[in-house]
């Protein structure tokens, strides 16, 4: 029974045993396995016309940790990860990206949206190789399509068209899409926002187990301070543009929901984001 | 057949193994109503309730059908006609694709044309025919000209509108991917307005054989319009219903066509996947 530890601690939520929809498998890194990019943050400042939405952050990230950012709607961390993705740019200072070999290329950025986002008229390969960017075709890609999917555990949906998974399919196909180019760093804005209950905790799973095996550095914005601290090395609260709290989770992994020392971290978060 | 159609599917499907071979009794019953019509219309007019001048008996346009056959005439109008068809089909179609793919892309193409071909649009495209025989006498030209204006606005609009409903997250996700201009094209934006783009060009069909008929009907020498036409001058009632029933095939069989390129390229959408696996 040993081979199924993993499994049953991963879905044992509060005393109750969850029928996951694909069983997790015991952590792999995988080969080729990379610390993620580091990332620093200076003097960072957005507003949208005289509304200033972010306000002088600074942050430091290292290579590979899993920082969570939690608040109410409206306090910046949409915009802050929009940044980090170079989607819109600062109106005044300066992002910059360390990658493992030190050389301060552009690090390689992928987004998990809050909705998978999926081309319907691709099958579910063809999306996931989207990924690879303009070097898509031919037989290398496939392959890497294909045990990109196998990571998220859909290798046996690769000629399905979007329209036929669930919700929680093909926010897996989204993830492995975003994974496919081993990305240094990965940005999730608010992923599994719109999935059921039970499907959240199997895709936290996932996600937890796809960023053991393969080490990139992961934003995960959140409204949900109980998914932030099962998931994140860190959690940071914004509010108002601002960060109000940076805390570290050094629990071990895998972690279990409702679990007392986290629990009790899960409530200086909500202190902080109500302001008690 | 009837009997075949009342049972239900799965008794069907069980006493029958090569269901895909078998003929399928409910493929019939659009044509249920149309057979009655000739039926009962054969019937008046055998009986004499129908005066023969006006409206001829079914047999007798299978009789008139018969006598164009032999003699090749009809293989040579429906040639005629069927090549005009295309041809406007596709010069105005492609005009119309590619103008509502430049608008639906660009805001200035689009600034610049639109409203130039709205107000043309607005003209009814038959109310030209007097200078159109002006410009090109009674040639292929005038008829190339008119049908493919006719076609031209339905795919125009159909394509604009197509891709401007193209969902934006995709194409933002397709950029924050590291598409290209032509990528994001191709991977998203075209595939996007495919199923608009289909309805306008079902829409055009329609339009391509209207504006055809009208065309053939007051200037032409040969097709199937002209035939009709020049049948009217000498009474033959059989003829004119003849050339009637034929555009309505060639229409039905241009839909059937769309339809089926519609179901071939559209495979993903969730309208067109087989309903038993869901």
């Amino acid at each position: 029974m040993a081979s199924n530890e993993t499994r049953r601690r991963r879905y044992n939520v509060w005393g109750k045993e969850i029928e996951p929809d694909f069983v997790a498998r015991p952590v792999t890194p995988v080969a080729g396995r990379r610390a993620g990019a580091a990332i620093r943050i200076e003097g960072l400042s957005k507003s949208f016309g005289d509304v200033p939405v972010l306000k002088g952050l600074d942050l430091e990230v290292p290579a590979g940790q899993f920082l969570a950012i939690v608040g109410k709607s409206g306090c910046g961390k949409s915009t802050l990860l929009r940044l980090l993705a170079g989607l819109d740019q600062p109106t005044s200072g300066r992002i910059s990206f360390t990658a493992h070999d030190d050389t301060s290329r552009k690090a390689n950025a992928r987004i998990v949206f809050q909705e998978p986002r999926l081309l319907p008229w691709a099958r579910v390969a063809d999306n996931v190789a989207v990924g690879l960017g303009e070097g898509a075709g031919g037989s290398e890609g496939r392959a890497r399509a294909e045990q990109a999917l196998d990571a998220v555990q859909l290798a046996e949906k690769t000629g399905e068209w979007p329209a036929r998974l669930s919700g929680g399919q093909r926010q897996r196909v989204a993830l492995a899409r975003a994974l496919v180019s081993r990305p240094d760093f990965l940005a999730l804005d608010e992923p599994l926002g719109a999935l059921d209950a039970l499907t959240r905790i199997t895709m936290q799973g996932l996600v937890e187990q796809v960023w053991q095996e393969q080490g990139f550095t992961a934003l995960f914005v959140t409204h949900d301070v109980n998914e932030a601290v099962v998931l994140a090395d860190r959690v940071i609260v914004l509010d108002e543009g601002r960060i109000a709290l940076d805390v570290a989770v050094p629990q071990a992994r895998p972690r279990q929901h409702g679990a007392t020392d986290l629990a009790e971290i899960e409530r200086q978060l909500l202190d902080a984001i109500f302001r008690r | 057949m009837s009997l075949v159609a009342d049972l239900p599917k799965p008794i069907r499907r069980a006493a029958l193994p090569f269901a895909r071979l078998h003929f399928d009794g409910r493929k019939l019953l659009p044509f249920l109503l149309p057979v009655t019509v000739v039926l009962v219309w054969q019937l008046a007019a055998s009986a004499g309730w129908i005066s023969n001048r006006l409206m001829p008996a079914p047999l007798d346009v299978l009789k008139a059908f018969w006598a164009k056959l032999i003699t090749g005439e009809l293989a040579l109008n429906i040639g005629v006609s069927g090549a005009r068809a295309v041809s406007g089909l596709i010069v105005g179609g492609s005009v119309g694709f590619l103008l509502g793919l430049a608008n639906g892309v660009s805001k200035t193409s689009f600034t610049l044309t639109d409203t130039t071909l709205q107000m043309i649009r607005t003209v009814p495209n038959l109310a030209l025919i007097p200078l159109v025989i002006l410009w090109f006498g009674i040639g292929e030209e005038a008829k190339l000209f008119l049908t493919s204006l006719g076609v031209f606005f339905p795919i125009y609009l159909s394509t604009l509108h197509g891709v401007r409903n193209v969902d934006p997250q995709l194409i933002e996700m397709g950029r924050v991917y590291g598409m290209s201009r032509w990528a994001l094209f191709r991977k998203v934006i075209l595939p996007g307005a495919l199923p608009s783009i289909f309805v306008g060009l079902r829409f055009s069909l329609g339009i391509m054989w209207l504006t055809l008929i009208v065309a053939e009907t007051m200037a032409a020498s040969a097709g199937i319009g002209h035939m009709a036409n020049s049948a009217r001058e000498f009474m033959m009632t059989d003829v004119v219903v003849l050339a009637l029933v034929i555009y309505a095939l060639l229409g039905k069989l241009a839909d059937s066509i769309a339809r089926f390129l519609e179901r071939k390229t559209l495979q993903w959408h969730p309208a067109f996947q087989p309903q038993e696996r869901a």
